[in-house]
Parts: C-alpha cells; sequence; structure tokens
C-alpha cells in the first residue's frame, strides 16, 4: 500500500483519552483503543480538526530542526503573506522582514509572488472547453486529500497546477542558479499555516518529491520573530520593507474567495470549513449540478487566516491582511515582480500529474466480499441504538458496524449491547468491564474516590 | 440486497434522497467512479420527475453484484407518447416554463445516457413505471 505521510501526531504521554478529536474528524479516521486514540492513516487528510479541538494540547504537528537552515550555505524562506498579518498592527513589515533576516535567512519571498501567473493558468484552463467542469482548485492539500478518500468520482475535477508555493519555489532556484549560486547551496524553507501544506510537501500528489527543503511550523516562527523583535536585536534593513511588491489580489489569494476573484465570467464559488465544503461536494456528486465553472474549496474557516498554525483570531489576521492589500496597486509590472519575467518558463513547469482516488468508503476490494459487508453493516447498524455516543471508542454506531463486520472491533464494545447481554446472562459485569477497559484502558474504569462514593 | 424508498409529489427540500443513498451504497462496494456518477445522474432525474409531475412514488433498489436495478413507480398522470417523451428536445412544457430554462426535453434523454437499460411504462390518469439498470 502506498505510504501517507501525515504531520499530525499524538503525544500519548499527554493524552488522556477523552476522544474529541475522534468525534470531529470530518473523514472518521479517528477511534480509541487502550485509552488512546488510533489514527486511520488512509482516511486522515490533515485538516488539524483535531489539532484545534484537542483540550490537552495532545497533538503536535512535527517540523524540521530549525537549524537544519544552517545545513545550506544559501537558505532562504518561504513565506505566506498571511505571516505578518498575525502580528499587532504597530509592528511593521519592515521590522518583521528584518527580524527574519536575523534568524539567518539569506532571501526572503512570499508566496503569493507566483500568483499572478498562476491566476492566468486557471483562466485558461477556464476558457477550455474540454475540461471538466466544474474545475476544482488544488490550492488547499486538504480539499485534494478529501476528494481522493471520499469523493473519487470528482478526482479527474482536479485542476493539476501547482500550487503558489512550489511555482514560487521553482522561481527561486532558477533566480538564484542565474546570480551564480550553486543549486547545492539553496535551501528553501517553507512556513507553513497548517497540517495539510506540511503534509503535502512530505508525501506530494501527483508528484514524485516536491522542491521544498524544509518546512518550518509558522506558530513556531511567529514566536521567534516576535521574541527578536520585542528584544530589538536586530538592525532595521534599508532595503524593501513590504517583503516584495505583489499585486493588490494576490495578497488577498489565500483568503476566503481569493481565487475566484479574478475570474472575470463565469459562475464560481468559494466555499470554506472542511464541512460545508463536505455538503457541498455531496450535493456536487448527486446533481449534476449544472454551469458551474470553478470551485475553490478550503478546509479551514476563514481559509488560511485559519490554519491551525496561525496564531491569534482567524478573523483578525484576515482583517489585517485586507487592509495590507488595500495599500498595494492593483497590478504590478515585471519591474516590480521580477517573477512575471520568467512567466513562459513557469507556466511550462506547472503542471502535476494524475491524482489518484483511493476511496475509504470502500469496504472490500472484492465486489461480492463488499456486497456481504455491506448487509452485515446494515444489520449491526440497525440493532446498535444510533445514538453515537462514543463509549465503543468509534465516532459512530456505523463506524463501530463497520469495524465488527472487519473484525477489528467486538460489538460488546457497545454500552447497549453490554446491557442487553447482561439481562440475558450472556455476559457478565466483570466480562463488559474486561472489554470497556479495552477500549478506554484501565484508569477511567478505576477511580477509587468513585468506587467508594457515599450515596446514601 | 433490496431497498424501499418513498418520494412524496411537490417535495422539491427533499428530492434527491434516494440518490444520495444509492451513491453511498455503490462507493462503500466500490463501484467504479464513472458507473456511481451515470447511476445517479439517471436516478436523480427520474426522482424529479416524480417530485415535479407525480403525486406520490416509491422507489425499489435492487443491487447485485454485477449490477443495481432501480424501478421508481408513481402515481401520477402518466405520459401519453412515451416515444415522443424520449426523443431529444421533445417537451410539453410551456413557453413561460422553458423561458425559465425548465422543460428543455432532455429529461429522459438524458436518463437514457446515463442508463444501460431504461424501460418506461406509463398509463394515463394512474402513473409512470421507469426502470433503470447498470452493470458494473
Amino acid at each position: 500500500m502506498e505510504y501517507i505521510h501525515h504531520a499530525l501526531k499524538f503525544k500519548y504521554d499527554l493524552c488522556i483519552g477523552c476522544s474529541h478529536c475522534t468525534s470531529i474528524c470530518p473523514t472518521c479516521s479517528i477511534h480509541v483503543e487502550d485509552g488512546r486514540p488510533i489514527l486511520d492513516s488512509n482516511r486522515c487528510i490533515d485538516c488539524g480538526m483535531c489539532y484545534q479541538i484537542c483540550p490537552m494540547n495532545a497533538i503536535y504537528i512535527e517540523q524540521d530542526d530549525f537549524e537544519t537552515i544552517y545545513n545550506y550555505k544559501c537558505p532562504v524562506l518561504l513565506i505566506p503573506s498571511i505571516f505578518s498579518a498575525q502580528f499587532p498592527e504597530k509592528v511593521s513589515q519592515r521590522a518583521i522582514l528584518s527580524a527574519i533576516y536575523h534568524l539567518g535567512f539569506e532571501y526572503v519571498y512570499e508566496v503569493e509572488k507566483s500568483v499572478d501567473i498562476l491566476k492566468e493558468e486557471i483562466n485558461e484552463h477556464l476558457r477550455d472547453d474540454d475540461a471538466e467542469k466544474p474545475i476544482i482548485s488544488t490550492f488547499c492539500p486538504a480539499i485534494v486529500r478529501l476528494i481522493q478518500v471520499k469523493y473519487p468520482s470528482l478526482v479527474s475535477n482536479l485542476l493539476l497546477t501547482k500550487p503558489p508555493l512550489n511555482v514560487t519555489a521553482i522561481y527561486i532556484r532558477k533566480v538564484l542558479t542565474e546570480h551564480g549560486i550553486k543549486p547545492e547551496d539553496i535551501g528553501i524553507f517553507y512556513v507553513a499555516p497548517c497540517a495539510a501544506k506540511i503534509a503535502a510537501i512530505k508525501s506530494p500528489v501527483g508528484e514524485e518529491k516536491s522542491n521544498i527543503d524544509g518546512v518550518i511550523n509558522m506558530n513556531y516562527l511567529y514566536n521567534k520573530v516576535f521574541r527578536v523583535i520585542k528584544q530589538g536585536e536586530y538592525t532595521l534593513r534599508e532595503d524593501e520593507f513590504d517583503f516584495h511588491p505583489i499585486s493588490r489580489n494576490s495578497l488577498l489569494w489565500s483568503l476566503t474567495g481569493g481565487e475566484i476573484k479574478d475570474i472575470p465570467w463565469g459562475r464560481n464559488l468559494a466555499i470554506d470549513e472542511v464541512h460545508n465544503v463536505s455538503d457541498f461536494l455531496d450535493k456536487l456528486e448527486n446533481e449534476d449540478l449544472d454551469g458551474i465553472d470553478f470551485l475553490e474549496l478550503r478546509a479551514c474557516d476563514e481559509s488560511c487566516a485559519g490554519g491551525i498554525l496561525c496564531a491569534g483570531n482567524r478573523f483578525l489576521i484576515a482583517e489585517r491582511q485586507r487592509k495590507r492589500a488595500r495599500k498595494r496597486p492593483k497590478t504590478v509590472t515585471p519591474e516590480e515582480n521580477n517573477i512575471l519575467n520568467y512567466k513562459k518558463f513557469l507556466r511550462s513547469n506547472m503542471s502535476v500529474g494524475e491524482v489518484y482516488p483511493r476511496s475509504m468508503d470502500k469496504l472490500d476490494d472484492n465486489i461480492s466480499v463488499a456486497m456481504r459487508k455491506m448487509k452485515k453493516v446494515f444489520e449491526i447498524t440497525n440493532d446498535l441504538p444510533q445514538v453515537d455516543c462514543r463509549i465503543c471508542g468509534y465516532q459512530t454506531c456505523k463506524a463501530l458496524a463497520e469495524a465488527v463486520v472487519n473484525n477489528t472491533a467486538d460489538i460488546r464494545q457497545c454500552f447497549f449491547v453490554q446491557r442487553i447481554l447482561e439481562q440475558t446472562d450472556k455476559l457478565t459485569t466483570t466480562e463488559a468491564l474486561k472489554i470497556t477497559r479495552k477500549v478506554w484502558g484501565e484508569i477511567k474504569l478505576d477511580k477509587d474516590s468513585i468506587k467508594h462514593l457515599d450515596l446514601k | 440486497m433490496h431497498f424501499e424508498y418513498k418520494v412524496e409529489g411537490g417535495d422539491f427540500t427533499n428530492a434527491g434522497t434516494t440518490s444520495s443513498e444509492v451513491k453511498k451504497m455503490l462507493k462503500q462496494l466500490g463501484v467504479n467512479p464513472s458507473i456511481v456518477k451515470r447511476t445517479v445522474v439517471a436516478l436523480y432525474e427520474a426522482e424529479v420527475n416524480i417530485v415535479a409531475h407525480a403525486y406520490r412514488g416509491t422507489i425499489f433498489v435492487d443491487l447485485e453484484e454485477n449490477s443495481v436495478s432501480i424501478r421508481l413507480e408513481d402515481e401520477g398522470p402518466g405520459i401519453p407518447d412515451i416515444d415522443k417523451a424520449m426523443e431529444q428536445g421533445f417537451s410539453t412544457a410551456s413557453p413561460e416554463v422553458r423561458e425559465m430554462g425548465f422543460g428543455a426535453g432532455m429529461g429522459l434523454p438524458n436518463m437514457k445516457n446515463n442508463s444501460d437499460k431504461l424501460i418506461v411504462n406509463s398509463v394515463v390518469g394512474k402513473g409512470t413505471t421507469v426502470e433503470i439498470i447498470n452493470y458494473f
């Protein structure tokens, strides 16, 4: 089976086995065993809902060791423009940029530098009458994975184009080599606002290998930069202080509605938050919704401003970003934004290979086995209480039924089933406890203070 | 496996429920996505026809290892001339309705295009039975 990398990891020493993560997962990829969450790697789309809901901060997002930037003679930072919108208003772009340079980077580029070029590419795809409509954006990697696992029939609608971060990375490598820097000396580090972007870099969909050398979590860099600024350790740089001059709408790209802003015709929708996206894709799969040309779909509420690695409130981040964008000109010239001089080269290098579905709904590879299993799942689900209480360790009664059919769970994990069996002497309390302990571990069922509670 | 679903005439809000359920099952069986799509498009069209024209109806779904057969029985006005209704562009809709983009005469032809077998029987004043069969 294909190895799928996930950026989200559990810290079992902090986990109290509360199963909030199980309840929120949009692809039902987490169940509880022995008091700990277990991730189904084939289902997880790295959206990070579990990371946000975890009350114990027991889920972390892996990143590369920051020190690895020093392994390269020319470390380059590729940073989403949303980064600076996390800082309070009074911290200037110039200070932020200077502090980043202070950390040891040779060059700093904003990801959205390539957006103007990408937009041309999208518009061209939209004009292509043979393209399957609606074209679905591949900007948000959690959405790409969602479609792979949950909406296999829509995989052919995905726009097979690299996202801005990879296009800008191609440009950086090209332009720096032209300036005489050896390719092996260039290390491009991307600042990730979410887990999905990290997963997409570590195991890209539709590509062999990513052109990014390392990943730094956005909240990690935010803290590091803020400290440098607060302590005033850096020297203000005289050069460029609004990063690089990119156009107004490029700065708005990562916010909700950013991709459809410059599509001058047709029916285009922007939808954010993963459950909203699922609702819409369900509809799209059912009724052939006529005449929709383009779908911008983002897993996070408020898109990248709501990225799980962003520091602060997503609405405030989006507002600051819009404010910064307002100050930018509508269009920029190739003299201002050098990447535009490389348009032809980049456009011929921005497509990605085919994306394959890997349906999570499929009960078995063999259709007659799948059929038998489906029948059983129906029967078992009907016998279960349908309250989706999660005491069995699964998100829903149906999820337990599926696990039972696949021989990975015991129907007696269900609290209601246990009570029913106890009434008819088919299960003893000791046996029932043993089964429940297997799901929730020892601690939750051995609270001495409760055992000796005086109920009189 | 056999399933039955009820459809109420005039209930546009819930039109598509059966197609959605059938879609979920076909996905679980691992049926090729393009066949899932065809089946759902044909069924949705037929389901909406009941909602739009009939008083009520029942949808019977039979899932086999290599096929799905769907029979939609409705109590309704029926179709006077089925051959004509199967013609692309034929429509009984008024110009006003057509103006809004409905009644383009693509309903049955579209169902035919998306099913391997389509059988339509109708008795005027009583109702219509549509059978859709798709093979995996």
